[in-house]
């Protein structure tokens, strides 16, 4: 299928990616939610779970965006970010803080030479629905400040209308804006109504050339589903074996405990490889996620079951 | 004529208000004083306790805020459905060879509607105002301690557990009680009663199972704040206190020979033993 498509560098031009769109095959509803559901039934027991533990806070995106977040709040997460456990220098540090386009420089001050990268939320998130200039220099200003990562959102008013190739044209003009910053696009699939819908999203996403899919904004109520997560792994690894380019797939919105952290973990295994087991190619947006990762992983080591009362607020 | 059809009943656990069975789909025979099996309720693993622990610290929360008036109108009313309970509990006593069933139920009943009328008369007796130097008005007073764990004794099974249950849950803790192991059926009944009353889900949450399984786990858990070690075997009380030093639980143990007695069975201070003293300073005008 992929010879047949013409492409531009690592992307579609736009009309071959239309094309491409009407070749996206429909999604078996059933048979997908039943294989999520069979998956994340699998049980990861002692060494397995530490490790997958381990592996789940290095993907973690730790993530603030309330429109109250100030300064000294985005201080405090970026030392949890670097060190999530302040007692125990064996915790890894986690993926990246995702965090509003106006505190970066916050973040970028506090996280210089540690490997914790900063994620800027740009485009008029959560809707993307603000003038295209504005949004591309909201973009271009996130990354002057330091953001090495973009979350973006995908202009589902323009997909939903049908206006396949405006919503495609953005993401490339997105991805321009971006330079060497990577680009994760949020589809919001709790908006997008169905898994067909889902999936050509992701495959109108990945085209555009993004480096990752990510499934929600968080701030709507339907976030991260696992029948939703399959569907766009699903979708990243058949656009893998039709160009050969790793799409990443990054997970957010009401992911609260391990448990879930570590049923993505085995999704992601089981639909994409060993390949994306790490934090450049799986990622999990979340807050409240890293204190439980934490409590687990005490929990394994100790015996006992763990309390909140010995773990620091985020 | 035909024979009704059999209506077997299916002995569960009671967590955050809801019936499940154990999540490790275990259960364990007990029997009958004349060793006929009576039912094989859900033997709890230490993951049911882990959800039951959670249950309780979300319930906590609403449970303590009440009005101390108000948690004492619903424990009465729980008093009021163990009346009208009382032919099943008499029942189930005297099967598991209870000596005095009819007793034990009244004097079970009478006890929680006493423990009842202490929770909105504990703070007046226990809370004092204190005479300190400086402009300052100063208060002490009992607040509840948060989750609680109660591993109940072996019998009597149903007084020994309501002489246990009722003055640590009056102040506003929430509880997670491990039932008696070889006599559970009463607390499945009084999780029953709870279900139907205004108690809160998740205030009381009643597992059974292996008292020497579970103990451990409870002890050990660091979201629980004190522990009744009332039920715990003897030749397993040094281990499992050792356990609960990790969080620092409070650990209180009732030796009583005669669970009928008032006087040695029921007390305030079983009530004032689960709760925390907290002290106010307010500044005052010179």
């Amino acid at each position: 299928m992929a010879t047949d498509i013409e492409r531009v560098s690592d992307q579609f031009s736009s009309s071959s990616a239309v094309a491409l769109l009407g070749r996206v095959p429909s999604v078996d509803a059933v048979g997908l939610e039943e294989r999520a559901a069979s998956l994340a039934k699998r049980s990861i027991k002692r060494e397995s779970k530490l490790w997958a533990l381990d592996l789940a806070i290095r993907c973690v995106d730790l993530t603030t965006l309330e429109g109250s977040d100030t300064p000294g709040k985005i201080v405090a997460m970026c030392a949890k970010a670097v060190r999530p456990d302040p007692t125990d220098p064996s915790i890894p540090s986690v993926a990246a803080v995702c965090l509003y386009p106006a505190l970066v420089p916050v973040a970028v001050g506090q996280l210089k030479s540690t490997g914790v990268h900063v994620a800027s939320v740009a485009g008029s998130f959560p809707s993307g629905l603000g003038p295209l200039p504005g949004r591309l220099d909201e973009i271009r200003a996130a990354v002057e400040m330091g953001a090495d990562e973009i979350d973006i959102v995908l202009n589902r008013s323009a997909f939903l209308a049908g206006r396949y190739r405006q919503a495609f044209e953005e993401i490339v003009a997105s991805k321009e804006a971006c330079g060497d910053a990577h680009l994760k696009t949020i589809l919001e699939i709790g908006e997008l109504g169905s898994y067909d819908v889902i999936r050509r999203a992701s495959v109108l996403a990945m085209a555009a050339g993004t480096d990752f899919i990510k499934n929600s904004t968080g701030k709507i109520g339907v976030g991260a589903t696992l029948p939703g997560a399959l569907c766009m792994m699903e979708a990243a690894r058949d656009f893998f074996h039709q160009t050969g380019r790793r799409v990443g797939v990054k997970v957010a919105g009401g992911v609260r405990q391990a448990k879930q952290a570590i049923q993505y973990l085995v999704l992601v295994y089981e639909t994409l490889g060993a390949e994306w087991m790490t934090p450049d190619r799986f990622r999990i947006g979340a807050s409240t996620l890293l204190n439980d990762l934490l409590m687990q992983i005490h929990k394994e080591r100790s015996g006992a079951y763990q309390g909140p009362d010995y773990f620091t607020i985020d | 004529m035909m024979d009704r059809l059999d209506v077997r009943k299916t002995y569960k656990l009671y967590i955050g208000g809801a019936f499940p069975r154990s999540e490790s789909g275990r259960s364990y025979p007990v029997f009958g004083a004349d060793r006929q099996l009576l039912a094989r309720p859900a033997r709890a693993s230490r993951k049911d306790l882990r959800d039951a622990v959670r249950a309780a610290r979300e319930a906590w929360k609403g449970w303590t805020m009440q009005t101390a008036f108000n948690r004492g109108q619903v424990l009465y009313r729980v008093a009021e459905l163990l009346q009208g309970r009382r032919a099943q509990f008499v029942q189930e006593l005297r099967d598991a060879g209870a000596p005095e069933p009819e007793r034990e139920v009244d004097a079970s009943i009478d006890r929680w509607v006493w423990y009842a009328g202490w929770s909105d008369k504990v703070h007046h007796v226990l809370g004092t105002v204190n005479p300190v130097a400086g402009p300052y008005f100063n208060f002490t007073f009992p607040e509840s301690m948060g989750v609680v764990g109660i591993v109940a004794p072996e019998t009597p099974a149903l007084l020994g557990l309501v002489s246990r249950l009722a003055p640590a849950v009056v102040t506003g803790n929430s509880l997670v009680v491990v039932a008696s192991e070889s006599r559970p059926l009463p607390a499945i009944t009084l999780a029953e009663v709870l279900a139907t009353s205004d108690v809160p889900p998740g205030v009381i949450n009643v597992l059974t199972g292996f008292t020497r399984e579970l103990t451990p786990w409870l002890a050990s858990h660091m979201d629980v704040n004190a522990i009744d070690l009332t039920g715990v075997p003897e030749d397993q009380l040094d281990e499992v206190e050792a356990m609960t030093a990790g969080n620092v639980k409070r650990t209180v143990r009732a030796r009583v020979d005669d669970w009928f007695d008032d006087a040695v069975a029921q007390s305030p201070y079983a009530v004032t033993a689960l709760m925390e003293m907290k002290t106010v300073w307010h500044p005052m005008g010179a």
